[in-house]
């Protein structure tokens, strides 16, 4: 981007007009339950748009959706053998993800990020970067911390406290309109 | 001539609204920013963000595949 700077225009005072009435704008919840690469990609597309267009904008992180906010660099996970082991077996960070279907061990992200580049579609990892940017509110599943062994340590910097279903549940009474991804 | 210019151009879904959203945010209400895409599905994206955030479209040009913009900050 190449933002040029030009001497600020003096403005014109603006006419009377009627204030139009308004219209309560809805917040927008992500529950981002999804790990699998192509998800992971629509969760960060919408958070980043959605924020873009100053809707304020939360996310929900649960299950297996918490790997992607793990800090890059951030190997093995969890206290126990159990929980050390599913790390190992599948790999956190959002530059990690894998395609729920055609992977192919790894040939089909590779291809899908040689086609991101070649039509200018930015990386989850980018539109993650640019969604906390623009404010968006990550809220980590505290269960799901708990269940897998994450520690605030290892997750990304900017995450909010870890909250529960109750949380989300409060949202949606209070309007929010969800997408469960 | 515009306050600011954000070159979105190569660049696809939804990285233009991105950009031009953090480009909007430094300015003052009332100035303008130029946009130039290259997303075709970025002219109906621009409507929507326009209606969305009540920063207006003032001027809307196409040149050889290039979509310019330029909106108010509101």
């Amino acid at each position: 981007m190449t933002v040029a700077e030009a001497p600020v225009l003096a403005t014109e005072p603006e006419p009377a007009v009627e204030p139009e009435p308004e219209v309560k704008q809805r917040d927008f919840l992500i529950i981002a339950y999804s790990g699998d690469l192509e998800k992971v990609w629509a969760q960060m597309i919408l958070a980043s748009t959605a924020a873009a267009m100053g809707v304020k904008t939360r996310i929900f992180v649960t299950f297996w959706g918490l790997p992607s906010f793990v800090k890059p660099g951030v190997r093995i996970t969890g206290e126990n053998w159990m929980q050390r082991m599913m790390s190992a077996m599948k790999r956190p960070g959002i530059a990690h993800r894998k395609l729920s279907t055609m992977n192919f061990l790894g040939m089909g992200p590779w291809m899908m990020r040689k086609l991101a580049k070649r039509y200018g579609v930015s990386s989850p990892a980018e539109l993650l970067e640019v969604a906390q940017m623009l404010g968006v509110e990550v809220m980590p599943c505290q269960m799901t911390m708990d269940m897998f062994g994450f520690k605030r340590e290892d997750m990304i910097d900017g995450l909010g406290e870890p909250v529960g279903a109750a949380t989300v549940i409060g949202l949606l009474s209070e309007g929010s309109s969800a997408l469960f991804i | 001539m515009a306050n600011a210019t954000v070159d979105a151009r190569g660049l696809n879904c939804p990285m233009p609204i991105v950009k031009t959203a953090q480009a909007v945010k430094g300015l003052a209400s009332g100035q303008t920013l130029e946009v130039l895409a290259t997303d075709p599905g970025s002219v109906k994206d621009f409507a929507a963000w326009s209606k969305t955030t009540g920063n207006e479209i003032i001027e809307q040009t196409t040149d050889g595949g290039v979509f310019r913009f330029v909106m108010r900050k509101k």
